[in-house]
């Protein structure tokens, strides 16, 4: 008998009409007052800590809801559809901070870091990028060198998605500054630690409702046991988390999608020119079958991907998908943009929000040109 | 939402690949340029069982789910579009309707020997003034007697040079126009039933494109499949099969031309290296795995969806829609890969290049997929 379904299962699909609805009542309200202010949805997260949606890769033993990959994305796309902002900053605190923990961490890693994580008591970062290493992140600058019991980080880490609101990241630094990528060391540091310091917000053309800013990290003295795998494998572990957290970002490109397409019809459906609706004007109902045929495309990419995670061809899927589904969202919301005309262009459309929101979908986690060469990579080596 | 071929999917696929190379790829160049109807590969295909995949066994076919069938169709497509299609229509546009309209009688006497590949079927629907908008067909049928007797002409049939049987639509009043269409099994060796010659066509030039004429053809009335007037509506529901057949077809004509351009990027070298040690050229095969795998997920999710809902329109267009286009830009991009060799007959790229085209075109236009994507977004 034939094992694949294209329908989600009984339980995906009540977690997706809880989010939607949770997204709907608690997120859509003020979102583009808190876009306007900056205003970090604070209390919003707490909520979805409660909701277990904070720490859904994450098993029960250590505080987590022990979803599957397939419902992290759906989470994350209903999510995103209201809120692009709080789609990323939770993507970021899943993919990025504790689901490397729990892939890679020590027994006492976990237990010290996940409960609160999972429980979002406690928010997630990920420090990776730099000011001169961004696709090229085997050219980091940041060092680690062991002190005792502790170690000693110092450099910069640019753009960083939650910088100043998480209390634990995950770190990169050259535990071998010569050895190229086999030097970098992954590490588990806590926002408090001495010699940790956050900069200046970074001020953005979208997600204006997330918070990036720089980490600097001067003699940033953690415990030697915040080594997260072994010495030499953070560049293995941060591979592996961003083919991981590609899924996220893809669902977060579908999330935003999906809205620009239901913008885009409802828009259509009330506008009036030439006495009849513009949804009756076939060049409008073109554009929205091709948006809606590359949602579907983009959606059944990303779900596949979560579903075989971790097995021989999944990091190309991933690739496969957060390109996809990232440049599609793009020429949607541009569609959907166009579709509204003039009043698209006023600040007060939610389509102008999306727009400015889903451009770095084909930049963050890895640009688009960055995936081709994964897929690429994949490919050749058959 | 999981995707996981079964064993007997994975099982299919391989003895499939099997056939495909050493059956239908030895002469797909061959028939391609001569346009000698494969005839010889249908017989063959048909003791597979791949004439009748998702009829079940009672009726001749194979019995086997549509997923199972789209991998039947892409598998041949891979190495050749003119063979693919021969059997997608065989099975999604004759097989099908006669499954789902047909009386036990027509099943029992024309959907198994279809199923089992022992007759080649056709169908008859487009006339020359009556494409994308199948309710103006012109054809006539008359009710005399215990007969029906019909009257017009049909273009652009596939498999018309060598079919056995016709399914025909035809209007028992034309002033009803869709309301009036009436479908008929017709043999096609019946008197008043005449073939035209072989159009020589862009692509897929051995898949048996003919007109067909019909002068005084008498029909038996237990021939008529389902009730006047219900035609249109077989018609329809029968192209959205149709759809996902075409879609599986894209899928392999992508598939085939992105492997073959693989291939000879290893191969290749210039400026001292292989050429697919450029980015230029590694973007482009990045860009092609993507969107076929994107096809055959949606593809897939159509034949899915043609057995677990009541409607599918809105799948099957969507899949049609996006793999033709997609296969249009993969094989475009496989020549491209291919330079100068590719515009030569020497390599198969310009086949498939030329074979894509048509899938943007039959079983509904990608103008018709997107009114069909429209209405069921918007409502008509």
């Amino acid at each position: 008998m034939p094992t694949s379904s294209f329908a989600l299962t009984a339980e995906q699909e009540l977690l997706r009409s809880e989010v939607r609805r949770f997204a709907e009542e608690r997120i859509r309200p003020g979102v583009d007052e808190r876009e306007r202010t900056h205003e970090f949805p604070a209390d919003i997260l707490r909520e979805m800590g409660e909701m277990g949606l904070l720490g859904m890769l994450v098993g029960e033993r250590y505080g987590g809801a022990g979803f599957d990959t397939v419902s992290y994305v759906v989470a994350v796309e209903e999510i995103a559809r209201v809120c692009p902002s709080v789609a990323v900053t939770m993507s970021v605190s899943n993919s990025v901070c504790a689901w490397p923990i729990y892939c890679f961490g020590s027994d006492e890693l976990r237990e010290r870091f996940l409960p609160p994580l999972a429980a979002g008591v406690h928010l997630g970062g990920f420090g990776l990028t730099e000011p001169g290493s961004g696709s090229d992140a085997a050219a980091m600058r940041t060092t680690a060198r062991r002190d005792g019991d502790h170690w000693l980080l110092n450099g910069e880490k640019a753009w960083i998605t939650n910088a100043g609101f998480a209390a634990t990241y995950v770190v990169m630094a050259k535990t071998d500054p010569a050895a190229g990528s086999r030097g970098v060391t992954a590490f588990v540091v806590a926002a408090d630690s001495p010699g940790l310091a956050v900069g200046e917000p970074e001020t953005k053309m979208g997600l204006k409702a997330s918070r990036t800013a720089p980490l600097l990290l001067t003699d940033c003295r953690i415990p030697a046991g915040n080594l997260l795998g072994q010495v030499g494998e953070g560049f293995k572990i941060a591979l592996a988390t961003l083919d991981h957290s590609r899924l996220g970002i893809a669902a977060q490109a579908v999330g935003i999608h999906q809205r620009a397409t239901e913008l885009a019809i409802s828009y259509a459906r009330q506008r009036v020119q030439f006495g009849v609706p513009i949804a009756r004007h076939q060049a409008v109902q073109f554009q929205i079958a091709q948006m809606a045929t590359e949602l579907e495309a983009a959606r059944v990419l990303t779900r596949h991907a979560a579903g075989h995670e971790g097995e021989h061809h999944g990091g190309r899927l991933a690739s496969q998908a957060k390109l996809y589904a990232s440049e599609a969202a793009n020429r949607a919301c541009y569609t959907a943009l166009q579709i509204h005309g003039g009043n698209g262009f006023s600040d007060d459309s939610e389509i102008s929000r999306l727009y400015r929101d889903v451009r770095v979908t084909t930049i963050y986690e890895g640009t688009s040109e960055m995936q081709r060469l994964v897929i690429a990579r994949h490919v050749l080596r058959g | 939402m999981h995707v996981q071929l079964s064993e007997e999917q994975l099982l299919l696929r391989e003895t499939v690949r099997r056939f495909a190379a050493e059956v239908v790829a030895p002469r797909a160049r061959e028939i391609d340029e001569s346009g000698e109807f494969p005839r010889d590969f249908f017989d063959r295909a048909g003791e597979l069982g791949l004439a009748g995949v998702a009829v079940p066994d009672e009726y001749g076919g194979a019995g086997m789910d549509g997923v199972s069938y789209c991998i039947v169709v892409e598998e041949i497509a891979r190495v050749c579009a003119s063979s693919a299609v021969v059997l997608s229509v065989n099975n999604s546009l004759v097989c099908d309707p006669l499954l789902a309209f047909g009386s036990e009688e027509q099943k029992q006497r024309f959907l198994e020997p279809l199923a089992a590949g022992r007759k080649l079927g056709c169908f008859a629907l487009t006339e020359p003034d009556a494409g994308s908008d199948a309710a103006a067909l012109r054809t006539t049928a008359r009710r005399d007697g215990d007969d029906y007797v019909l009257d017009g002409s049909k273009v652009f049939i596939t498999n018309g040079s060598h079919a056995d049987l016709a399914l025909v639509f035809a209007s028992v009043d034309l002033e009803a126009r869709h309301k009036g269409i009436t479908a008929f099994i017709v043999e096609t060796d019946r008197p008043g039933f005449r073939r035209g010659a072989h159009e020589y066509k862009l692509g897929v030039n051995a898949s048996g494109t003919t007109e067909l004429v019909f002068e005084d053809l008498r029909v038996p009335a237990a021939q008529r499949v389902g009730e006047e007037g219900m035609g249109f509506k077989i018609a329809m529901a029968t192209l959205d099969g149709g759809r996902v057949g075409i879609s599986a077809q894209a899928v392999g004509i992508a598939q085939g031309a992105f492997e073959e351009a693989l291939a000879y990027s290893r191969d290749r070298r210039q400026f001292g290296r292989s050429i697919a040690d450029f980015q230029a050229i590694q973007f482009y095969l990045a860009d092609m795995s993507t969107e076929i795998d994107a096809g055959r997920l949606l593809t897939w999710k159509a034949a899915w969806a043609k057995e677990h809902k009541k409607r599918y329109s809105l799948e099957a267009a969507q899949a049609k829609l996006f793999t033709s286009e997609m296969a249009q830009r993969v094989t475009s991009k496989a020549l491209q890969i291919h330079g100068g060799y590719g515009y030569t007959k020497d390599y198969n790229v310009e086949r498939y290049f030329r074979d894509a085209r048509i899938t943007e075109i039959y079983e509904g236009t990608s103008e018709i997929q997107k009114v069909v994507i429209a209405s069921a977004i918007l409502g008509s």
